[in-house]
């Protein structure tokens, strides 16, 4: 294993002035990291345990993790990478134990490449517009002004409807949309291919937006 | 509505992913944008997944327990202890009662 430098050339300026300042012991510093990203490893570990108390546990593990492994981070990664990879296999390990399954195999998947719209909303062959819009299925307005919505109502449901997706679904979708992560990111955290993260990401967008249509059709 | 530039209603819903993310090639990218400038029912759609997303932003999330962010600064600050010469391992979380497990 090679001795590890403390900027590579691949880290960012930020994450070299993180890493500079934790090894350093830099309370500050930690404190800051442990602030901006705690919320994100919260929400991201408790797709894989069965309590918020066990979250905040497995959060509590990585960032121990994290500290202990500081010396050996070669910063092949980026910072948040390493540190949430860490925070993924504690969470894992801690679902295991809670007894609960953690990421349904890809058979849930078996949407492959189905369509995710309904096929019904589009005309057939010898439709006026083949393959277009019918005019029952054409996306409607959702903002009318006699029908305002209220805006905690559509975050509620947004995020009853996140919490029903499939479970890889569900990851991805919150990974990208929830946290901001980019996509390369996403298939490291998870360990899936780029393909994989943009089928899962598709379908869990799709559905989330029929939720949101059915809602305003209401 | 269909056919405009090769592009249909139908292959138009399954490319929006890819085209936000920007991972359509030119003549894709061209052909989708030259669909969206005359079909509402796609812009609309598109528009709606970008609504969707932006309401995902906007989910907020828990934070760690004080009691948490409390015992892992004691934890950094006893790790990195800048007498010592080697970062002392960490093997016990402090403040951390032993096996009370609390319901969600």
């Amino acid at each position: 294993m090679n001795e590890p430098t403390p900027g590579t050339s691949t880290l960012s300026g930020a994450d070299r002035v993180v890493l500079a300042g934790l090894r350093a012991g830099d309370e500050a510093t930690f404190a800051a990291l442990v602030h901006q990203w705690s919320p994100a490893m919260l929400r991201l570990a408790r797709q894989f345990v069965s309590t918020g108390q066990s979250a905040q546990d497995a959060v509590q593990d990585a960032w121990l993790g994290m500290l202990n492994g500081l010396d050996r981070f070669d910063g092949r990664a980026s910072l948040r990478t390493w540190t949430f990879s860490i925070l993924v296999n504690r969470a894992k390990s801690r679902g295991v134990r809670d007894g609960r399954t953690v990421v349904d195999p890809p058979a849930e998947d078996d949407g492959y490449d189905l369509p995710t719209v309904d096929p019904e909303r589009f005309q057939g062959p010898d439709g006026r517009y083949p393959d277009g819009w019918t005019p029952a299925g054409v996306p409607q307005p959702w903002h009318q002004p006699e029908k305002r919505a209220v805006a905690g109502d559509t975050l509620s449901l947004v995020e009853q409807t996140l919490d029903r997706l499939p479970a890889r679904q569900r990851l991805v979708v919150t990974l990208r949309d929830v946290q901001g992560f980019d996509a390369d990111e996403v298939c490291t955290l998870l360990e899936i291919s780029a393909a994989d993260q943009r089928r899962l990401l598709h379908r869990g967008r799709a559905a989330l937006r029929t939720a949101l249509e059915e809602y305003y059709r209401a | 509505m269909t056919t405009m530039h090769g592009l249909t209603c139908r292959e138009i819903v399954e490319l929006v992913t890819d085209y936000l993310d920007g991972d359509l090639d030119a003549d894709t990218t061209a052909a989708l944008e030259a669909h969206l400038a005359v079909c509402p029912g796609c812009a609309r759609y598109l528009d709606q997944i970008r609504e969707t997303i932006a309401t995902l932003g906007e989910i907020s999330s828990d934070t760690l327990s004080a009691e948490v962010q409390s015992g892992l600064l004691q934890a950094f600050d006893a790790f990195r202890r800048p007498t010592s010469t080697e970062p002392a391992g960490i093997d016990r979380r402090p403040g951390r009662p032993p096996a009370a497990q609390t319901q969600d």
